[in-house]
């Protein structure tokens, strides 16, 4: 489970890179460009793997 | 006027929060600098989001959203989602553990004790604080600009020159005196307590802004087609990012990590009660982000269209404040600028506190001895060197006005391209002194010559291999304290143990 937290960090890192919707212009629900949409969804997505990186890869407790 | 009888009661409120914290001070330069490492979850959160958010989160994005359109937000914000929580999580929980353990107060306490080096204290001292300086220079400024662009026509008869608005200059000091009283006294709970509260009040003033926007450019009866009105006017090459360089907007995911080896960020993650107190900034911090940055960028693009009327002679950084004053009223207007100066001072705060400390432990203590200088004397040093750093950043703010923007990225570019040495210091065993030296003077070399192949800041498209100048500096570093470090004696049987088991 570990590993597959970081390669999904590793995946978002990648999918961040966002080649589909560079060029386009659409507004979703007629107001929400889809590139804009596409990154705030991966914020999103940042928050919710970041919570399993919290569940399964904490490390454990120990001038 | 109105906007300036609410600047003034939003300044004595943060005073008044200063007060309550200096009524628990416990008297010890612990308490003062550190908050007794007493702060839990939910102000950690708040605390880190409010320090991560300069004036860069509302004017910056709107202003870039203004002249660059929605890549902003993938190449900015989303971004610093990822990687800064990255950094949270393996950097500062590791910092944290270490820190507590054996007593660090500053990035340089550790440096020198995990790399058996008493000089890198010196190479990396100037450098810290000089990437520091012009951060702070930038919000000293902006919030000063904000004050004049809100005020103006409050006093046609004193000010005339600047259209009856409260002058920059006199803005800037209004704004240091007020974080220089609540810092002095309130120390490192007085910074957390003003952070948290200015993080809610930026979050939520900055969605009113953006109601409040959409609704006055769109005057329809609701509001999502109000929301439809005023994106359907955005030119479409607001909407995509086809003047973005790709390289461009692959390498500017290397600016983010400049949070790892932020000095300010090092305190405050040093001030947590316990490691289950970073759970809760990992997760939430990228959500925040998305919460301020959305709206902003919007009301960027929206600037750009006929509804919103921006004469072409406003400046980038300037886009927010005169939508804000145009739009809002003068009641909200002055709510919402609060809000501009919530985000602004509640970075420059925690930037004070930090160079304060650092002057107080890495060079006065660090060379006179712990042993001569009791506790309260350390308290009365660390707030004499905080009212020294608000001048001469008073001082500097005088000098420089209109390129300070532009040396933001390249603050962030240094810190960021010190990554690999913080990394390398917590995970690999093999990192040498020597390696260490090589990795922070690749970094000034490079940094140096790159910034000044762009005109020192001037040329803002600068591009070095079609990628941000970043990638080569971190690229230099990396490779200069692998290589360096595999060439030299490893660290002591003695540090290992210390720093590794």
């Amino acid at each position: 489970m570990k590993q597959f937290v970081w390669c999904l960090v590793i995946l978002l890192a990648i999918v961040h890179q966002d080649v589909w919707f560079w060029n386009d212009s659409t507004l979703v629900f007629g107001f929400m460009p889809i590139g804009l949409l596409f990154h705030a969804g991966i914020s999103l997505a940042a928050g919710i793997t970041w919570f399993l990186a919290t569940k399964f890869c904490w490390p454990k407790p120990v001038g | 006027m109105t906007p300036l009888i609410i600047i003034v009661l939003y300044m004595s409120l943060l005073l008044s929060l200063g007060a309550g914290a200096n009524r628990l001070f416990r008297g010890t330069s612990q308490d003062y600098l550190l908050a007794s490492h007493s702060i839990g979850p939910v102000l950690l959160l708040m605390s880190l989001f409010g320090t991560t958010m300069t004036a860069f989160a509302l004017i910056g994005s709107t202003g870039e959203a203004y002249t660059k359109g929605v890549g902003v937000y993938g190449m900015l914000a989303s971004s610093s989602g990822i990687i800064h929580s990255l950094c949270f999580f393996v950097v500062g929980v590791k910092i944290w553990t270490l820190g507590n353990q054996y007593g660090y107060t500053t990035q340089i306490e550790y440096f020198r004790d995990r790399l058996e080096s008493d000089k890198i204290g010196l190479l990396l001292f100037p450098i810290l604080v000089g990437l520091v300086v012009p951060y702070l220079l930038i919000g000293v400024i902006s919030s000063g600009g904000v004050i004049q662009q809100v005020t103006a026509g409050a006093f046609p008869s004193f000010f005339e020159s600047t259209n009856g608005g409260i002058p920059r200059n006199l803005a800037s000091l209004f704004v240091c005196g007020v974080v220089l009283i609540y810092v002095f006294f309130g120390g490192m709970r007085g910074t957390a307590w003003a952070n948290a509260f200015q993080t809610s009040v930026f979050m939520i003033l900055g969605m009113v802004t953006f109601y409040v926007i959409a609704t006055k450019l769109g005057g329809e009866a609701s509001f999502l087609e109000n929301l439809r009105k005023a994106s359907q006017a955005v030119p479409e090459e607001k909407l995509i990012r086809e003047h973005i360089p790709k390289l461009a907007f692959f390498t500017y995911m290397l600016v983010p990590f400049s949070v790892g080896m932020f000095p300010h960020l090092f305190q405050h993650w040093l001030t947590a009660k316990s490691a289950e107190s970073f759970k809760l900034a990992v997760v939430a911090h990228p959500i925040f982000i998305m919460i301020v940055w959305v709206p902003c960028v919007l009301v960027g693009i929206w600037a750009t269209s006929s509804l919103a009327g921006v004469p072409p002679t406003v400046r980038q950084n300037d886009v927010l404040p005169f939508m804000v004053k145009e739009l809002a009223g003068p009641l909200l207007g002055g709510f919402l600028t609060a809000g501009i100066l919530a985000a602004i001072m509640s970075s420059l705060d925690s930037q004070f506190l930090c160079i304060g400390t650092m002057f107080t432990n890495d060079i006065v203590l660090h060379y006179a001895g712990k042993n001569r200088i009791n506790d309260k004397q350390i308290v009365l040093l660390a707030r004499l060197f905080i009212i020294a750093i608000v001048a001469v950043t008073y001082g500097f703010s005088l000098l420089k006005h209109r390129s300070v923007f532009t040396l933001g990225v390249w603050c962030f570019s240094g810190f960021s391209s010190l990554f690999p040495l913080v990394v390398a210091s917590l995970y690999w065993k093999r990192l040498t002194k020597t390696g260490a030296y090589a990795s922070v003077l690749a970094v000034l070399v490079s940094w140096i010559w790159l910034f000044s192949n762009a005109d020192y800041g001037a040329n803002r498209e600068y591009l070095f291999l079609g990628m941000m100048p970043v990638a080569t500096i971190f690229a230099c570093s990396t490779a200069a304290l692998v290589i360096v470090s595999l060439l030299t004696k490893p660290p002591s049987d003695e540090t290992l143990r210390k720093f590794f088991t």
